[in-house]
């Protein structure tokens, strides 16, 4: 029972780092329509600047804090991210408005590979560590019920608070706020929101701006558990299906979907990847959110696709 | 003047009722259409024509009532079991493939007649093995009879999205056409015509209604079309039946100028 | 004025349908044919067969097949490489584990396997549309991956996790060179080629592009879209697992799982959309500008006299064929064969503009 339950959290808080990488995919399609395959680059691009940006600013200023080191790389990288939601805008999104869903997909395809590449030209393509100073001994609860306690990684911990922090900001946001509601008009019709004056290229900048804030957040937390290196981009490839499940347009879909693949995939790899030799965690997200889509086929909280003749 | 008289009764809708989540979109409608005449259903905008044609034609499965086709009664439509029957239909929002040209959009309403499989539309070849060139032709004829029909030649290679509005809809027609049903609905026909268009479509219509014999079920907002062309008239407001008769029935009726003109003085 | 059609009246409904209507059409594809038989046999180098030639029509071969699904039917599919993998690794099974298997029958056997996959996989798409059908497709690129690396059986037991094909022989005549590769291949994606371009020009073909445009309104004209949907995934898959066996026996030899990742999905997805969606012709412009472009670019350096390190000419490499995918989106979203057809619209009319 014990083990159980520490597989269950442990399950939990991989899930909301998860929710946090699907986040950005939510919130760049709820706003824009697109889906941003290039979510898994910017991770990584974010958290190399971040990396870099905290080794290089105490050689160049010449301090040793590393908080200080942190605190200036943590601006300078979220500076980075805007830049390149800006560049993104400009360069590629104007010209793309009210094209097909597939065109736009290929379009962040292609912008990821100039991340990818730009990124490692910029930063090096080695791999660097984040120090954020989270604490790396585990935490050991519950010692009286259970025999030898629960044993839970503390940095998963703070991270999984740190992401629900983000993701409470986030919804907000975008349900109470006036920028929030212009936005969800843009992801509807790009045309339509324009015709109202919508200004629909600052909107674009801020939104993609914030997924590559959340790329920042993301990165720094994976980046800090994993290392940095360009297999971070590939956590976005588990963040696919948390989104799916959820539902493309739903912030709370995010979540929920995230936690349930965390646990899920922790679960069916003690449980059932023993019998099937092993590695399943890079499938069984997929076929979990397809069993649900199966059931529901807008995922858990999207919306509901209503033709009309 | 008609070349075949009014017939039975060949489709009847019996205590149709619809609704979406809250919103009822027909409340207990019963009507019948007899074959080769023109029935027009009119109303204002949001009375559930569309939703009456999309009940009949499967797209809609309504909560209760049932739907009589030649005899046989039906709860729930199938789209295609419907096709099969001999209901073919046209779309107030012009549902055109707009990817093909036109006279591949009204190919498609050949579908159902082409027998053709897999294996020998992949093995075509004009040289006489297998049967799908052959086929194709055959198609290819009778699509191009419906073309002359229409008068779209000039346009027949044209991909229908380029097509003016009046052109599209001749296509969507066609597409119906290609189905050589026994029962026509047509969901506003004439919406956006100018007079001289407006003309050509009656014309379109009746010369079907004549020729053919199809029974035709028609959605309209010109009261002028309705009353020249219709046998009988079925009134819908708000989801619920408030006429049904002749035109001149119908126009007469305090009910129906009520629902057009609002409330008496 | 030599494109003009002058003078070329069809007679018959049979002359209209013709592949090359037009009779310039006719004398080019004449042409075409006989460089792609006669001329590159002869003229062009072993290094241009093995890096160009030979991969340019297996991907274009995998691209028709991608076409019919996601330009023709308009299904999303992420996960091309791993019907390539089934074929692939089920015509390696077939041709190892039975006893004097003809190799054609290994590859068509391949394709059936991959179909298989493929009608599985394309039941979701029944119920589930749009976007969210990505992830099936996706769900079947990582099981695949999973499968071909973990299950023995797959790789006949082999202790790397690689397996490799050495002699390609069909009746005897065995294909050693890589002219005799080249041959072999171009005449089984001319041969799939046409059967594609039949079936899609064909009533199944209107069936496919009706779901594609208004799926609605097709079920109201009678299309099964049951049928559409499954018979679109068999026919695709098909092609693309006749395409992934062509890979691992005739272009790499060896190959192991990795070889058939997402990368390759994504490849396939970038070729038929630069190329065109629902053009068949469209699919080997594609496989041409994804074939040629990294070679492109890899040479500039070189020409430039420059000089970087693999490193960095990669990531550049990187950097550039991301934007040039964002470019062509831009400039040209309907892809090389509106390109192609929009040239050949002012061919016609030339020296007039219109």
């Amino acid at each position: 029972m014990g083990f159980f339950l520490e597989t269950l959290f442990g399950g939990l808080m991989v899930g909301m780092l998860y929710a946090l990488v699907a986040l950005g995919f939510v919130l760049i399609f709820k706003a824009s329509g697109v889906f941003n395959f290039a979510q898994g680059a910017m991770v990584l691009f974010a958290a190399l600047a971040m990396a870099r940006f905290s080794e290089w600013l105490p050689r160049w200023f010449g301090f040793d804090s590393p908080v200080l080191a942190n605190i200036g790389a943590f601006v300078l990288a979220a500076l980075c991210m805007i830049v390149v939601a800006w560049l993104v805008e400009r360069l590629a999104l104007r010209h793309l408005v009210n094209q097909p869903g597939i065109t736009l997909l290929m379009a962040t395809l292609g912008i990821g590979n100039v991340l990818d590449g730009a990124g490692q030209l910029i930063f090096g393509s080695a791999a660097y560590k984040i120090d954020v100073g989270m604490p790396k001994e585990p935490l050991i609860v519950l010692d009286k019920v259970f025999d030898g306690g629960l044993l839970l990684n503390t940095e998963d911990m703070y991270s999984a608070l740190a992401a629900a922090a983000l993701v409470t900001l986030l919804t907000l946001f975008f349900q109470k706020t006036s920028t929030g509601r212009a936005l969800r008009a843009v992801a509807d019709d790009h045309q339509a929101a324009q015709s109202i004056g919508i200004p629909l290229g600052r909107i674009w900048v801020i939104v993609w701006s914030v997924g590559g804030l959340v790329a920042l957040v993301a990165g720094v937390i994976w980046g800090s558990k994993l290392g940095v290196q360009y297999s971070i981009s590939l956590v976005a490839l588990k963040a696919f299906p948390v989104v799916i499940l959820g539902g493309l347009t739903s912030v709370p879909g995010a979540i929920l979907g995230g936690l349930i693949i965390g646990v899920g995939e922790k679960m069916s790899e003690i449980y059932i990847g023993g019998h099937l030799g092993g590695g399943i965690e890079n499938w069984f997200a997929y076929v979990l959110a397809l069993a649900v889509l199966l059931i529901r086929p807008q995922g858990l909280f999207g919306d509901k696709i209503i033709d009309r003749v | 003047m008609r070349a075949r008289p009014v017939g039975d009764v060949i489709l009847d809708v019996r205590n149709i009722s619809l609704s979406f989540g809250g919103v009822k979109a027909l409340t207990d409608i019963s009507f019948s259409v007899r074959e080769h005449e023109v029935r027009a259903i009119i109303g204002p905008n949001g009375a559930g024509k569309s939703s009456m044609l999309n009940c009949i034609n499967g797209v809609y499965q309504p909560q209760q009532g049932s739907i009589t086709f030649r005899g046989q009664t039906f709860k729930h439509m199938n789209s295609r079991q419907v096709a099969e029957m001999g209901v073919a239909r046209t779309f107030q929002n012009l549902a055109l493939f707009k990817g093909m040209s036109a006279l591949d959009n009204i190919m498609t309403g050949r579908n159902l007649k082409m027998k053709s499989g897999l294996l020998a539309q992949a093995f075509r070849n004009p040289f006489g093995f297998g049967s799908a060139e052959r086929e194709e032709i055959e198609q290819r004829e009778f699509v191009e009879r419906i073309i002359d029909f229409l008068e779209i030649q000039p346009f027949r290679k044209t991909p229908v999205g380029q097509l003016s509005y009046g052109l599209q809809k001749r296509v969507d027609l066609g597409r119906a056409l290609a189905m050589e049903p026994q029962v026509l609905l047509l969901d506003e026909p004439m919406a956006g015509m100018n007079m001289e268009e407006k003309q050509d479509m009656s014309r379109f219509i009746l010369d079907v209604n004549d020729e053919f014999g199809t029974t035709i079920v028609l959605i309209e907002h010109d009261m002028g079309v309705v009353m020249d062309i219709s046998d009988r008239v079925v009134v819908l407001d708000y989801g619920k039946k408030i006429g049904d008769g002749t035109p001149d029935e119908v126009r007469a009726n305090a009910d129906v100028i009520r629902a057009y003109l609002g409330v008496e003085q | 004025m030599f494109y003009r059609e002058n003078g070329q009246f069809k007679s018959s409904y049979r002359a209209d349908l013709a592949l090359f209507p037009i009779a310039q059409d006719r004398w080019a594809m004449l042409a075409l044919a006989a460089i792609a038989f006669v001329g590159a046999p002869l003229l062009a180098s072993d290094y241009a067969f093995r890096a160009v030639l030979i991969p340019f029509l297996i991907l274009a071969l995998a691209a028709i097949g991608l076409n019919v699904l996601v330009g023709y039917c308009g299904q999303i599919s992420l996960g091309t490489g791993a019907f390539m993998a089934v074929g692939a690794y089920a015509a390696y099974n077939l041709q190892v584990r039975i006893e004097g298997m003809p190799l054609l029958l290994s590859l068509l056997g391949g394709g059936v396997a991959a179909a298989v996959l493929g009608v599985m996989f394309g039941i979701p798409s029944l119920r589930i549309r749009g976007l969210y059908l990505a992830v099936a497709t996706l769900a079947a690129q990582f099981f695949v991956d999973w499968f071909t690396n973990r299950v023995a059986w797959v790789t006949h037991d082999s202790s790397s996790g690689s397996v490799s094909v050495q002699t390609l022989r069909i009746l005897g005549h065995s294909f050693d060179t890589p002219a005799q590769r080249y041959l072999l291949c171009l005449a089984l994606v001319i041969v799939f080629g046409l059967l594609a371009k039949n079936l899609v020009r064909g009533a199944i073909g209107r069936e496919w592009m009706a779901m594609r445009d208004m799926d609605v309104a097709a079920a109201v004209i009678g299309i099964r879209p049951v049928y559409a949907k499954l018979t679109a995934f068999a026919v695709s898959s098909f092609i693309v697992g006749v395409a992934g066996a062509l890979w691992g026996f005739v272009h790499l030899g060896a190959w192991e799982p990795a070889a058939f990742g997402i990368d390759k999905s994504f490849q396939l997805l970038f070729m038929i959309i630069i190329g065109g969606l629902g053009s068949i012709a469209g699919s080997f412009f594609g496989a041409a500008f994804i074939v040629l472009l990294p070679l492109l670019l890899n040479g500039i350096p070189r020409w430039l006299g420059l000089s970087m390190s693999t490193a960095t000419s990669s990531h550049l490499e990187h950097m550039i064929f991301g934007a040039l995918i964002v470019f062509f989106l831009i400039v040209e979203p309907h892809g090389l064969a509106r390109l192609w057809s929009t040239a050949r619209q002012k061919l016609r009319v030339w020296p007039f503009p219109h």
